[in-house]
């Protein structure tokens, strides 16, 4: 459990940054905002919370290792990455434009901070089982946690990954699925059926966890079990809402890639501020 | 090139993608008639206009979420009960993440599967090296058996669609995003798989393009022209199999040979006009536009095809210096060839 200021704080850095987060999409043309939205509370629970970073050496050897696997959701990574010092925020300000160093997926010898260039699904998480048993391999105490989207988990890469990482014992990995319910035609459960998803896992052989995503409390207090698993990997099933925090965008599939004119970012900024 | 075409869409036109809806079309109007075609995506209907043949034919309409690999294995396990799938998807995963599926599961094994290969080249160029795709033709083209057409515009890619439900074997056809200006004023116009355009008479030099680049390589020979210089061009559509005798003739008949394409320039067209070329022993003065062996950086379309010298601007600096090119003459060219 989170004391109420702790909370308080994190709750307002996420407002704050999914403001950013609309700015950014405006002026860029378009983005990925919809599942940047999602995804937001568990990128600052680790980042502003959970992760051992440290923004002034992004290149530090004992850091936690962190791969969004769903490399779509750059948009938000690059913005706490800003917003924590990694490089100048300003620079948000060219993105996607040409000759930025970022791409709507992040590459990871342009932008400091990030430690695995991902935009192609179905790769973070088998990189996550080489950087944990990399770690252990070296003796290193650093952990490893992945963020996927659900619609990837329709990859078969990502159940080879998830055999080995309970195969090897890297219990030193922990990986936590923005479960939005939506892929990019339509939702998963008419698409591509995943359900049940932590059983699948189980059955892989790691431990489940079935959260709320949006709540720092239920983030926080999860990873820190993750954390104490000494046996296997962790997934964290996050439920989430894509588009979550602007009312015309929270489950409409549409919103997975978009751009704003000015009333939409009015509208959309409004919204967050009005908290809802 | 015209800026920042479909670059500051919103979400109420979205939906606007005119080269890739013509395919979309043209295909939906193939399937209502033949019952054979069945169309497979992997979670991007929408993105690559396939979906408006689910929107038509949705009983012959299969969506597998995001797999790729598994979506050419089972469209290759569909011909078994003699469909013709049309897959589509975007050509970085078609071709690199399916790639051995591609070569073992269609090309060795004869099966005739379609691959409609969305958002090639640096087309989807703020996405960023993981969505750019400047490998595709060189993979396709090492794969005995398959057929590998770029065209030029939507309504070559029409005329494509049409022609490869028929065409024996497995066929990769590799366009944009879906926001290229057309070439072509309508679908009317001869096209055979295999066989180049020659769209522009010309003695002095021959520019032969494919994809995207192929626009791009009739302006630089219109702005060419303007200065004297008489330029041919060819618009490539078919990289395999590669119409050898209209590159020859382009080295008989000018002897200086420039290709361009939104790809790499290893493995791809310029490297089978290449091969053509030393073939024949005779001397030419060549050079290959393309990708120098890099990752592309992210930006805007047009923006890319300008850096790298893909646009009409970097072709017509590539006209002067190859004009300028020394090249072995030999007298005895009309036996041999
Ligand atoms: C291998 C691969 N196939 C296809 C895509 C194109 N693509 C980008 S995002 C996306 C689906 C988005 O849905 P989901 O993965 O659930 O992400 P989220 O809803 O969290 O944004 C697709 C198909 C891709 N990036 N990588």
């Amino acid at each position: 459990m989170l004391d109420a200021k702790e909370r308080k704080r994190l709750k307002d850095k996420a407002r704050q940054l999914r403001e950013k987060i609309v700015e950014v999409t405006y002026t860029c043309g378009g983005a990925h905002i919809g599942g940047a939205f999602s995804q937001h509370e568990i990128l600052v629970a680790l980042y502003y919370k959970a992760m051992t970073v440290d923004p002034k050496r992004p290149d530090w050897e004992d850091r936690d290792r962190f791969i969004l696997s769903k490399g779509h959701g750059g948009i938000g990574h690059a913005v706490i990455l800003g917003d924590l010092g990694y490089f100048d925020p300003k620079l948000l300000m060219d993105f996607n434009k040409t000759g930025s160093p970022f791409g709507m997926h992040l590459d990871r010898l342009k932008v400091p901070g990030v430690d695995f260039s991902t935009g192609s699904l179905g790769h973070g998480l088998a990189l996550g089982v080489g950087a944990a048993l990399g770690a252990r391999q070296v003796g290193k105490a650093w952990h490893t946690y992945v963020v996927l989207s659900d619609g990837e988990c329709a990859e078969g890469s990502v159940w080879e990954a998830a055999m080995a990482a309970s195969n090897f014992k890297v219990s030193n990995l922990t990986a936590i699925i923005d479960r939005n319910k939506f892929s990019l035609d339509g939702p998963t459960e008419t698409l591509m059926r995943l359900e049940p998803l932590d059983k699948k896992f189980e059955a892989f052989g790691w431990k489940a966890l079935s959260i709320d995503g949006h709540d720092f409390d239920q983030i926080l207090d999860a990873i820190e079990e993750a954390r104490a698993e000494k046996e296997r990997p962790t997934v964290i099933v996050a439920s989430t809402v894509k588009g979550k925090g602007v009312d015309f965008m929270e489950d409409k599939a549409a919103w997975h890639y978009a751009g704003l004119d000015d009333a939409m970012r009015d509208k959309a900024l409004a919204c967050i501020r009005a908290g809802k | 090139m015209a800026k920042a075409t479909g670059l500051t869409w919103t979400i109420e036109d979205a939906d606007h993608m005119t080269q890739a809806e013509i395919y979309g079309e043209v295909l939906t109007q193939i399937g209502l008639k033949d019952k054979r075609v069945v169309a497979l995506t992997a979670d991007l209907a929408r993105s690559t206009k396939i979906g408006k043949f689910e929107e038509k034919i949705p009983e012959r309409f299969y969506n597998v979420g995001i797999a790729e690999a598994n979506m050419i294995a089972i469209a290759s396990g569909m011909t078994e009960a003699g469909l013709i799938p049309v897959v589509s998807t975007f050509a970085t995963f078609a071709s690199m993440r399916a790639a051995e599926f591609v070569r073992t599961d269609l090309c060795y094994q004869k099966r005739p599967v379609k691959i409609i290969a969305t958002h090639s080249g640096t087309s989807f160029g703020q996405a960023g090296t993981t969505h750019h795709c400047t490998e595709d033709l060189a993979i396709m083209r090492s794969f005995a058996g398959m057929t590998v057409i770029a065209p030029a515009d939507a309504y070559e890619t029409a005329r494509a669609v049409a022609a490869c439900i028929d065409w024996p074997g497995p066929v990769y056809i590799r366009i944009g995003r879906g926001f290229e200006p057309p070439m072509h004023k309508s679908m009317d116009f001869d096209f055979e798989i295999g066989k180049a355009i020659r769209l522009r008479e010309g003695r002095d030099l021959t520019i032969i393009a494919t994809g995207v680049c192929v626009l791009q390589a009739l302006e630089a020979a219109e702005r060419a022209a303007q200065n004297g210089v008489s330029v041919r061009v060819l618009d490539m559509h078919t990289i395999k199999p590669l119409d050898e005798d209209a590159v020859r003739e382009a080295l008989l008949d000018t002897r200086r040979i420039i290709t361009v394409e939104d790809h790499t320039v290893i493995g791809g067209l310029g490297d089978a006009v290449a091969d053509v070329i030393a073939r024949t022993g005779k001397g030419c003065a060549f050079r290959k536009l393309g990708y120098q062996d890099c990752f592309s950086m992210v930006g805007y379309y047009e923006d890319l095809l300008h850096n790298y010298g893909l646009d009409a601007d970097g072709i017509t600096d590539a006209i002067a210096q190859v004009l300028k090119a020394e090249f072995e003459q030999d007298e005895d060219w009309e036996d041999e060839i």
